[in-house]
């Protein structure tokens, strides 16, 4: 068995492998964060809870009505994506006007809400989702096994994070985004429905935490509090990543993913608190974050 | 060019507007004929682009009459009021950074039919040629002004709310502007112009209205500057 600095590999592949998908969902979870916060000036606290909403829509469609894993993936960023428009419609969007503040309390409300709820309804107990037959079993790679549905996961994920970034970069309703970002009362009297523009980019960022919350049934389980343990990590891989790029975002989600990944092998005691203290770190040397522009 | 009238396109009447508690427009009337170039003169403060932006709908607290070719503009959100064929070249020039200089020119969307072709927006505004990959905001003052105006007319709109074009900009911009706007003319674009130079409004206007705390008090035929230069010049100084 090889050893790299006393671990064996196996171990190490399999941690890295962890952390990249760890890695993906916090690039996926902070993508839609960060838009959301670039956009609405909104800082999404019920994000987890979207996440959460999406790994029990597919959940539900599977338990009650027998419906798989693959119209699950299409389900939950639906569902998700169809109660954030609601709520930003008809609720969030009177605190646009006012102090951040109330929408961050609306939204943290929000969530407790949405997790009371389910927690009521489903206990707070894992809820285990099968792997689908197509992506069960895996390879054998000589130095570690790769699962397959793990596999699958980064590369959906990076599939999804990177077509987001082209739809924002590339595009011309991503330049409707873009320049609402940065002037909404102009680009609207050019005659562009920019609260309309502000629901659909709720709702898809929202669907997208739904969408990861799918991807996670199968390795995480379903539980109401699943999104709650999740969100307070990404917000601080937000916050490291700086809002100035999408590229950034995803980029500093999935390496740290990987570095605590890592830590967990070369330092368990501390994994729980890496993202913390590099937070701390990057607040104290470059507070806009590492791709951040001074907004 | 006959001596029949031309159609009314908007009218203006009694129009109030606040900013929150402050009431700025007192009463602000004024009428705009179809493929007329009309200015607003007068000092800072005077209430000029508060009036443009009441009429685009990005000022809401008003009261009064806005008609747009016998519409009612008040009850309508500003992109509805674009998707009439109003374009506003705001006096911030509101150029995008996020965006380069081809995303910044198609950005507005076409509203109606009639709008100009790239190839002839880079006609009229030969600086712009050439630069669609750059930057929006890395453009030079008169470049983002040209950029600014060309995003409208690739719309179709034809009546442009244009606020203090040639602010800040050499005298060799100022005229290619005073140029193009002269070619938007003959082309029959009408345009309300805010401005404070009087000698840029002169050139291209038919019709002054002089703008003194929130509402007109004075309006000159264009024909008629030269005699009454003295009372405009003691309106527009410090």
């Amino acid at each position: 068995m090889i050893e790299i600095f006393g671990i064996p590999v196996a171990v190490l592949g399999g941690q890295i492998l962890l952390g990249l998908i760890n890695g993906s969902f916090y690039a996926l979870l902070s993508l839609g964060l960060a838009i959301i916060f670039g956009m609405l000036n909104v800082i999404n606290f019920a994000h987890g809870a979207f996440y959460m909403l999406g790994g029990f829509a597919t959940w539900i469609l599977f338990t009650y009505f027998g419906i798989g894993y693959w119209p699950g993936l299409l389900f939950a960023p639906f569902v998700a994506g169809s109660i954030g428009a609601l709520m930003e419609r008809l609720l969030l969007r009177r605190l646009y006007n006012v102090d951040h503040l109330y929408s961050l309390l609306f939204t943290f409300g929000a969530a407790l809400a949405l997790e009371g709820l389910f927690r009521h309804h489903f206990g707070s107990a894992g809820k285990p989702y099968p792997l689908p037959g197509e992506l069960s079993g895996g390879y054998n790679l000589g130095f570690m096994f790769l699962p397959l549905y793990r596999a699958w996961v980064i590369i959906i994920a990076l599939l999804v994070c990177f077509g987001t970034w082209f739809a924002i970069e590339r595009t011309r309703l991503g330049a409707y985004l873009r320049a609402a970002t940065e002037n909404p009362s102009l680009v609207q009297a050019f005659g562009i429905n920019v609260p309309l523009l502000l629901t659909l980019t709720y709702a898809f960022c929202v669907g997208l935490a739904g969408f990861t919350g799918a991807l996670a049934a199968p390795i995480y389980q379903v539980s109401p509090g699943m999104g709650a343990n999740l969100i307070i990590i990404v917000f601080a891989v937000v916050v490291i990543g700086g809002m100035g790029s999408i590229l950034g975002t995803i980029l500093t989600g999935l390496s740290l993913g990987v570095i605590e990944a890592l830590t967990k092998v070369f330092f368990p005691t501390a994994s729980a608190i890496t993202v913390f203290i590099i937070m701390i770190l990057v607040l104290m040397l470059r507070p806009t974050g590492l791709f951040g522009r001074e907004r | 060019m006959g001596s029949e009238v031309k159609p009314v396109q908007l009218e203006v009447f009694d129009l109030h507007a606040w900013y929150g508690e402050s009431h700025i427009l007192h009463g602000m009337s004024l009428t705009v004929r179809r493929g007329e170039i009309v200015t607003l003169l007068g000092r800072n403060g005077a209430g000029k682009t508060t009036t443009m932006r009441a009429i685009m709908g990005i000022l809401r607290k008003r009261e009064g009459t806005i008609r747009y070719e016998g519409g009612d503009l008040i009850p309508l959100p500003p992109h509805k009021v674009a998707r009439l064929g109003i374009g506003y070249v705001p006096e911030e020039r509101g150029i995008f950074s996020s965006l380069t200089v081809e995303e910044n020119l198609l950005l507005p969307p076409v509203i109606g039919p009639g709008g100009m072709t790239i190839e002839e927006i880079y006609d009229l505004f030969p600086n712009l040629a050439g630069r669609g990959r750059t930057p929006g905001t890395r453009l030079s003052g008169g470049e983002q002004q040209m950029l600014s105006i060309a995003r409208i007319l690739r719309t179709g709109a034809n009546f442009i709310l244009l606020d203090e074009p040639t602010e800040g900009l050499a005298p060799v911009i100022v005229d290619q502007i005073a140029a193009s706007l002269r070619i938007l003319k003959e082309r029959g674009f009408t345009i309300l112009l805010v401005e404070q130079n009087l000698h840029f409004a002169s050139a291209i206007a038919d019709r002054h209205y002089v703008v003194e705390q929130g509402c007109v008090v004075d309006e000159v035929a264009n024909h008629a500057l030269a005699e009454n230069m003295d009372r405009l010049n003691s309106y527009l100084s410090v």
